[in-house]
């Protein structure tokens, strides 16, 4: 057999999934003395070109309580037509349309190498895709304008049966009518006022008043009836023409204060809007704003200027006014999205804060995207906004509505809880855990926006007893089961199934130990932090952590913005820890250590050591933090690019040595969502710093003077180094006698 | 014959009556000249003992006979009754003044029998026989004499009374029993063995007479108000007035010019003291509207203490350097730019230079002291407020609006000869949510915003709302179009009410102006919102003492949203078009608590109603308006403003707050003793209004009138008015039934007037017998005036009158000015085809009786608000066919409301005529064709307001009986 890592690789590859140990101790104790928890990191959607979905059902196992799907996993009597579930052990028949099967003849779910499989359901109605853009209008001139063309151009890269609809506000909120013709119509309100949910159906005319008799049966499509959301091939025209018109709010500002904006107000309409039109269909509101709520339910800071918006300062003293009453705002709309199977985008560019701390809950209880930027018309914003309409080889959109995924384990397992941007769906079953990790208490959660990266981190806990071993080679299963609406708004179903080998630790703890997978257990680890941290006071999460494992990663996530919160905004936290807590494996691993390359005429590019000493005055540092990339030039390079080298024909070299990091930067910025903030700087340079802030600060000016000074640069700071951190660990291990 | 009218065996005027030689009441007949001094009449002081005792003891004034009436009449036994015109000439005039009398102060007695005894002498009844000739005393028949002329009354022992039979119980609607009414107006020769006698009603005062003397008398020469206390002439008459110093009556009319010293006279009297304001009242083209005074920034001058301003009846003193305040003989300094020199006479020498010095009427230009917030106004706005809903729809209504609105929009008012109007426009429609129209002119359509949060109503734009018509003509012109189109389809039948007016009120504020709402309104508001109303008409109130319920408003939110409307300039000006109830009494709150006004066209259908709704609409919208005004009436000292009535609000006791004041607006103010008054310098008033005009300059406009004061009864009994008497009457008795039972508030008319009459009687006429009715000259119509006022609709409704009509009308009569209130109450009713055809004068009306129609005649009817064309059955063919173009009165179509146009002398004049009424009137009435016998001639009838009317209300005759009842019963 191949390595564990090769094993680890195939099993991404295909099933998109990673467990942090890939042999499982077979008792509860001894899972629990392993201190990293049986975990898996889950992709849902991984894109698989070659896998076809299957266009029928999948088959069921029969037991009420079970509904297990059929897998490779399961025996199969051939001749009796019968098959036993792997879960439940339920002997169930085949359904009639299966009489033709036999060894030689297996449909697809039973082959081995179809352990991830995706059912197309035909049966029910198929709704449209709905997009519906929530527009701050309270910008700035330049970056109204370029928010719009950004709109305008997104039209045409909707499919043109999809439904759209446009919601503005400023001081107040309008929904815009969209098929009038003459005349362009909307439906004000006030940003200050709370309206429930039956209240602005009603106040936007959505609540037929029963009309007896009157097209009782007559089953036309149910969505025709909003005047708010319309087809695109429909009102094309007319949603250019109105996002042409656009103003920028009109009610005056008064020197020193900040814009009257009811984003609170809006997203509720919003949210209450497609609540009430189309309930449970695939649909994305995209709030585009750029600055925090200043009014009504939902705001984050006053008007006055001179009030400046929360800091961790101020939480952390209890000074944050609005926080507990906005944040319970957006986090009752994002439960009712959820709900609804409505996901929230959140695409906030502005220099200060806009309150992604109260809102962060919409994008992560949803599956929506969250996009930070300084301003609209920035080519980050631009093409991260490009991006989400970005299309699978099939031509599809990359992105999935309304998903559910339901988790089913062998008896010796139970589910402790996920962490990911889903909701519980709080279904409870025999395969729950009564502790919880991430979100817990159910084996199904609500992903309502999904993309092909989007992961989830699965806790799950070992409930078998230690006094009742498992027989030799025998195997535990996991099938997740994703439903959701496919971008070309079928109805999909993927199974994945799973299974690993059950290990006494005792006798068989170097099987356990070399299938442990260290980089799916830090990301798992880590995202257990961060859910803690979002959910608790920072330090004890930090002592928590330390107790739990430490090992290198740790170092650098112990310094990462997703658990420290000095030098970030409480809004750049909240946006660094969405995005840890939905990307996949590799990704997250870039950003809890962020890569760094070495470009020089000593060889090719090379990865080095994320640490001050690699910073070197003939080299060209490319560091990708996921958020940001980072060209560094080190001083003697920065000053022959002054001179002019590179422009000379003799120095072609040196030409080629400058570009080469930034085709690289290139290739990496192609692929990424959300784009990341690219900078290139130099030795010096005030952007440097973004590098600085990074690498292990093995030279300080606390110990550059031991160190000698040829090498590397010092780091201005009183955090403790690798080395340092190391020595405590050491010390720290011996001691404890545990 | 005709009340007042001299008739040949009257001795010349001012002959001293052989009969009642103890009586020199000649010089009563009236002020001659200006110059008249009050202490003329001292040579009647003396006392007469046979008054006495009425006086209440330790009052030192004369006695009240001593101010003897200038026209008594003495009781001739057994109903001889003689009608002395004594009132009509002036002794001193000599006997060459026949006619030149002015509506001259006097009484006119009426003899009458005693009530109750000649019941018992039924068989020397005389019946009722032809009319004697016109010149002959012909009131005898009820036993009720008429003093008419001097002639002898036909000796007719035992008159009258027998009619009035003991079984007969009494008429519910007066307080006491009143025999014999219902029998009352009745046709003469009713077939009872005893036909009742009934008093001719030629006999009695004739408000055409009274009207067309005045007319005659008075019309020819200009008023000019140099002199204190002159009664001017009746509203009916067309006179020109010349300003010379007192408030032309078109801005001001009281109802005594010459006011009792003390309340105790005052009380004994019972004669309301009021003047009804009418401050921007439009004046004839021929007069000068008032000069505008601008004292640069130290603004116009006022009394330091009462605050009162500049105004003719200043006294400056020591050689100009000070004023002394003529309401509060303040001693003020004369600031240096504003000193002159006095001449030898105390008067300054630029007084004919100063309008505030000579003039009665001036405005001021306000400085930013007078403005809100210490900010000069910006220009006021108009917003249109179309209820969009099915009704409105479906009876072309909206597009009816919408088109008119496209030309209308060039018309708004403007200042002076400005090119362009300053007034801004905004649009809103709405059923039972709001849509605001953003008419930018920088828009290529108009955007509509629907504002559904009706609950919480705001404003959703700022900027493209609010535009000048000009510079948004193609969007606005678009948006016209479009909303008749747009709502084409609507099945909302639902409407809000308060959040409309709340919308406009909240649009105002935000643009930081006054201005004005146009709302027009089809249904009550049911939907759920603020101000949401439930249908509660109720007739089964109608005479319960929860009848006042019915004009009262629903909800007090009304009052509540009025207030912040007033707070902000906000006048609303209503247009009702309701199929059925729409509780006008709540909906009214608001446009009558902002001064605005209320029409109302019920089962509006544009075929029917098109004219007449569009005439409204445009006159309403081109009036000139003065917006967020503020009124206060300051008085001399003695007299106090204490009770107003009117379309306004008040948050204190004394400043009248209107949101806006057109010219037909018109706020009557009561006022009361509060000390003596000097008969020496007279009671003055001075009415200055604050308001905002239509370019929205801030600007003062002062109206002061001077009047006499008296300690004679008898002065107040000759100056007195009428027809402001009856105004301001109508309007206390019309606030009344908010409050009390209607039978209450009629009772209390009628007590009244009984008391004024009695006092009169008591203290000023001649002592003549109690059975004998005598009537004050210049109240000679109160009787019937009142009448008319009891059972008008408020008051007494009819089966057909409905609660959103009684309530409209109450609303209406609130801000009426005198002539309204005049022709609302007694009908003009002009015989068509009795003049010379060619004649180009108006023809001389005839009284409001059915009596007075012959059926071969054609008459117009006119109450300001109606418009009746009657035909009478044997009406000659030729004059049907050149009037209505078809061949006899039976094709002719009934409730036609268009005359067709023929090319005829008589269809000339007849549509002349009609459409001269119109000008006229400040609403447009509807012409009505009713033909005799047919159904429709019902509602004509009930004009008819001399005959005893089917709900009940008293015949002239009757009630004048029931009047003098009341006298004397008051008087013994």
């Amino acid at each position: 057999m191949a390595t564990y890592l090769e094993f680890i690789q195939q099993n991404e590859e295909r099933d998109g999934v990673r467990f942090s140990w890939n042999v499982w101790p077979s008792s509860r104790l001894e899972a629990t003395r392993m201190v990293v928890p049986l975990a898996c990191l889950l992709t849902p959607l991984r894109e698989r070109p070659d896998l076809p979905p299957v266009q029928y059902e999948p088959v069921l196992c029969s037991r009420p309580t079970c509904k297990a799907i059929l897998n490779p996993l399961c025996q199969v009597d051939y001749r009796a037509k019968l098959w036993a579930c792997n879960f439940c052990f339920q002997r169930n028949q085949f359904p009639p349309a299966y009489t033709g099967i036999s060894e030689v003849n297996q449909p697809a779910e039973l082959m081995p190498q179809f352990s991830t499989i995706e059912y197309v359901i035909q049966r029910g109605p198929q709704s449209p895709l709905i997009f519906l853009y929530v527009v701050d209008t309270c910008l700035e001139e330049d970056d109204l304008q370029a928010l719009k063309e950004s709109l305008q151009m997104s039209l045409s890269l909707l499919p043109p049966d999809a439904l759209v609809g446009l919601i503005t506000f400023g001081r107040m909120v309008q929904v815009h009518e969209l098929s009038c013709e003459g005349i362009s119509k909307s439906f004000v309100f006030r940003g200050t006022k709370d309206l429930t949910a039956k209240q602005i159906q009603d106040m936007l005319g959505l609540t037929t008043p029963a009309m007896p008799m009157q097209q009782a049966r007559p089953q036309e499509h149910p969505f025709v009836s909003s005047r708010f959301l319309q087809p695109i091939q429909k009102i094309d025209m007319n949603l250019t023409d109105l996002l042409g018109e656009l103003q920028r709010d009109p009610w005056p500002v008064t020197q020193g204060k900040r814009p009257l904006r009811s984003t609170g107000v809006a997203l509720s309409i919003a949210v209450g809007l497609l609540e009430g039109t189309f309930p449970n269909t695939g649909a994305r509101i995209m709030l585009f704003t750029g600055g925090p709520p200043t009014q009504g339910p939902g705001m984050v800071v006053g008007d006055e200027l001179k009030v400046p918006i929360r800091s961790w300062h101020d939480i952390e003293k209890d000074n944050a006014r609005f926080m507990k009453k906005a944040t319970k705002h957006y986090e009752m709309l994002a439960n009712r999205a959820a709900t609804n199977g409505h996901c929230i985008d959140i695409y906030a560019c502005a220099l200060d804060q806009t309150g992604l701390l109260e809102m962060k809950c919409c994008a992560n209880l949803t599956g929506g995207h969250m996009v930070m930027g300084d301003s609209f018309n920035t080519s980050l914003f631009k093409q991260t906004f490009q991006r989400i309409f970005s299309k699978d080889f099939n031509g599809n959109f990359r992105m999935a509505f309304g998903a559910t995924l339901e988790v089913k384990t062998s008896r010796e397992l139970k589910i402790a809880g996920a962490v990911g941007p889903c909701v519980s769906l709080n279904v409870k079953g025999p395969c729950v855990s009564e502790n919880e990790l991430g979100v817990g208490g159910t084996s199904q959660w609500k992903i309502c926006g999904l993309d092909p990266t989007s992961t989830l981190g699965i806790y799950f806990e070992v409930v078998n007893q230690h006094n009742a071993p498992i027989p030799q080679g025998g195997r535990g299963a996991i099938q997740f089961v994703t439903q959701y609406q496919h971008s070309s708004t079928q109805r999909r179903i993927r199974v994945t199934t799973v299974a690993r080998n059950w290990a006494d630790a005792q006798s068989h703890l170097r099987h356990i130990e070399a299938a442990f997978d260290q980089e799916a257990a830090a990301v798992l680890m880590a995202r257990l932090g961060v859910f803690r941290a979002e959910s608790e006071e920072g330090p004890d999460v930090l002592r928590w952590l330390d107790r739990q494992l430490i090992r290198l990663f740790m170092f650098h996530l112990r310094r990462s913005p997703f658990l420290q919160v000095f030098n970030n905004s409480p809004d750049e936290s909240s946006y660094y820890r969405h995005h840890f807590a939905r990307q996949d494996l590799t990704q997250s691993l870039i950003m809890i250590q962020p890569i760094l390359y070495s470009y020089s005429f000593h060889g090719p590019p090379e990865p080095v050591l994320l640490d001050s000493s690699s910073i070197l005055a003939d080299r060209i540092l490319l560091m990708d933090t996921f958020f940001q990339i980072v060209i560094y030039l080190g001083e003697t390079i920065a000053q022959w690019r002054k001179a002019g080298y590179q422009d000379m024909p003799e120095y072609e070299n040196f030409k080629h040595l400058l570009q080469a990091p930034l085709d690289d930067a290139q290739e990496i910025l192609q692929a990424r969502f959300p784009m990341p903030r690219y900078i290139n700087t130099e030795h010096g340079g005030s952007q440097a710093r973004f590098l600085l802030s990074k690498v292990n600060p093995s030279q300080t000016h606390n110990n550059l003077y031991t160190w000698g000074q040829e090498t590397g640069a010092p780091i201005l700071t009183d955090d403790v180094s690798l080395q340092v951190f190391m020595d405590h660990l050491k010390k720290l291990a011996v001691s404890s006698a545990c | 014959m005709n009340v007042n009218q001299s008739a040949p065996p009257v001795p010349p005027f001012g002959q001293p009556q052989p009969v009642y030689p103890g009586y020199h009441q000649s010089s009563y007949g009236g002020q001659p000249g200006s110059t008249a001094p009050p202490t003329h009449y001292g040579a009647y002081n003396g006392p007469v003992p046979g008054y006495q005792e009425t006086l209440a003891p330790g009052v030192s004034r004369a006695p009240p006979s001593l101010g003897a009436p200038p026209a008594t009449t003495a009781q001739t036994p057994c109903g001889q009754a003689a009608y002395g015109q004594f009132g009509q000439g002036d002794v001193q005039n000599g006997p060459s003044s026949t006619v030149q009398m002015q509506r001259l102060s006097g009484s006119q007695p009426f003899g009458s029998a005693p009530l109750a005894p000649v019941v018992s002498q039924p068989t020397v009844l005389q019946p009722y026989g032809p009319l004697p000739t016109s010149s002959q005393v012909t009131a005898q028949l009820a036993g009720m004499q008429i003093s008419g002329a001097m002639a002898p009354a036909p000796p007719t022992l035992g008159l009258g009374y027998g009619s009035f039979g003991p079984g007969r119980g009494p008429q519910p609607n007066y307080g006491s029993p009143y025999p014999g009414a219902p029998t009352f107006g009745s046709q003469p020769g009713p077939p009872q063995p005893l036909p009742p006698k009934r008093l001719d009603p030629d006999a009695i005062p004739s408000p055409i007479q009274v009207i067309e003397d005045d007319r005659n008398n008075r019309g020819s020469e200009p008023f000019v108000t140099g002199v204190r206390g002159q009664v001017p002439p009746l509203v009916t008459t067309n006179f020109l007035v010349k300003d010379q110093g007192n408030a032309s009556p078109r801005y001001i009319r009281c109802t005594s010019y010459n006011i009792p010293c003390t309340s105790d006279m005052a009380k004994q009297a019972q004669v309301p003291l009021a003047a009804v304001i009418k401050p921007l009242a439009r004046l004839p083209p021929e007069e000068a509207s008032p000069y505008v005074v601008d004292h640069g920034e130290s603004g116009p001058l006022r009394c330091n203490r009462c605050k009162a301003y500049m105004c003719p009846f200043m006294q400056f003193i020591e050689g100009g350097r000070r004023f002394q305040c003529c309401f509060c003989s303040c001693i003020n300094d004369v600031p240096p730019q504003y000193f002159q020199h006095l001449d030898h006479t105390g008067k300054r020498v630029d007084a004919y230079d100063r309008p505030e010095l000579s003039l009665g009427s001036y405005e001021f230009l306000a400085t930013v002291d007078y403005c809100k917030n210490n900010k000069f106004p910006s220009p006021p706005a108009f917003i249109f407020m179309i209820d969009v809903s099915y009704n409105a729809i479906r009876s072309g209504l909206v597009r009816l609006l919408c088109e008119e609105l496209k030309s209308l929009l060039d018309c708004l008012p403007r200042e002076g000869r400005a090119e362009e109007s300053a007034i801004r426009v905004g649009f809103v429609t709405y059923n039972k949510v709001l849509h605001f129209y953003n008419v930018k002119s920088s828009l290529a359509q108009p955007q509509m915003m629907v504002v559904s949060d009706v609950a919480d109503m705001f404003v959703p734009l700022l900027d493209g709302f609010l535009v000048n018509v000009n510079e948004s003509r193609a969007v606005i012109t678009s948006l016209l179009d479009q909303i008749p189109e747009m709502f084409a389809d609507t099945r909302e039948t639902e409407t809000v009410f308060a959040p409309v007016i709340q919308a406009g009120m909240e649009a105002l504020k935000a643009a930081e102006c006054a201005g004005k709402l146009f709302l027009f309104h089809t249904s009550l508001p049911i939907a759920e919102a603020p101000g949401k109303l439930k249908n509660r008409d109720d007739r089964k109130l109608i005479n319960t003492d929860k009848e006042k319920t019915l004009f009262q408003p629903q909800t007090g939110a009304y009052q509540t949203l009025a207030k912040e409307c007033v707070a902000q300039g906000c006048c609303v000006d209503l247009f009702l078009f309701p199929n059925q109830y729409v509780d006008v009494a709540t909906l009214c709150v608001v446009p009558q608590l902002t001064g605005g006004s209320v029409y109302k066209y019920a089962c509006f259908q544009v075929e029917n109603d098109q004219e007449r709704f569009l005439s409204d609409l445009r006159r309403d919208v081109q009036k000139v308006v003065g917006f967020d005004a503020v009124m206060r009436v300051r008085t001399s000292t003695g007299i106090r403003a204490v009770d107003f009535f009117g379309a306004f609000y008040m948050s204190n006791t004394t400043d009248v707050e209107l949101a806006g004041l057109d010219g037909d607006k018109t706020v009557t103010v009561e006022f009361k003793h509060d000390d003596r008054l000097n008969e020496e310098s007279g009671a003055l008033l001075q009415c200055a209004l604050l308001y905002t005009s239509c370019a929205g300059q801030r600007r003062l406009r002062i109206h002061n009138l001077a009047l006499n004061c008296c300690t004679q009864l008898a002065d107040l009994y000759r100056n007195c008015e009428t027809d402001t008497l009856i105004n301001y009457m109508a309007k206390f008795a019309y606030r009344g039934v908010l409050n009390s039972p209607v039978k209450t508030v009629r009772d209390a008319l009628i007590t009244q007037c009984a008391q004024i009459l009695a006092c009169y009687r008591k203290n000023c006429a001649s002592p003549s017998s109690a059975g004998q009715l005598i009537l004050p000259e210049c109240m000679k119509l109160l009787p019937v005036y009142l009448n008319c006022v009891l059972k008008s609709d408020v008051l007494q409704p009819g089966a057909e009158v409905t609660t959103d009509d009684r309530a409209y009308v109450r609303q209406l009569v609130t801000s009426m000015d005198v002539a309204e209130t005049n022709v609302f109450f007694y009908p003009r009713l002009l015989p068509l085809t009795k003049s010379p055809i060619e004649s180009t004068t108006e023809p001389p009306a005839v009284r409001a009786s059915e009596e007075r129609l012959s059926d071969g005649d054609i008459y117009l009817l006119e109450n300001g608000l109606n418009l009746f064309l009657w035909v009478g059955a044997s009406v000659q063919q030729g004059v049907v066919q050149s009037l209505f173009s078809v061949s006899s009165f039976s094709q002719i179509t009934s409730g036609l409301s268009i005359l067709p146009v023929l090319d005829n002398p008589l269809s000339k004049k007849v549509r002349g005529l009609v459409d001269s009424l119109r000008a006229q009137r400040s609403r447009y009435m509807k012409l009505i064709v009713v033909k005799q016998e047919d159904k429709l001639e019902m509602l004509f009838k009930h004009f008819l307001v001399e005959d005893k009317s089917l709900s009940g209300g008293a015949s002239y005759v009757d009630f004048l009986c029931h009047m003098h009842k009341e006298i004397r019963q008051l008087l013994s």
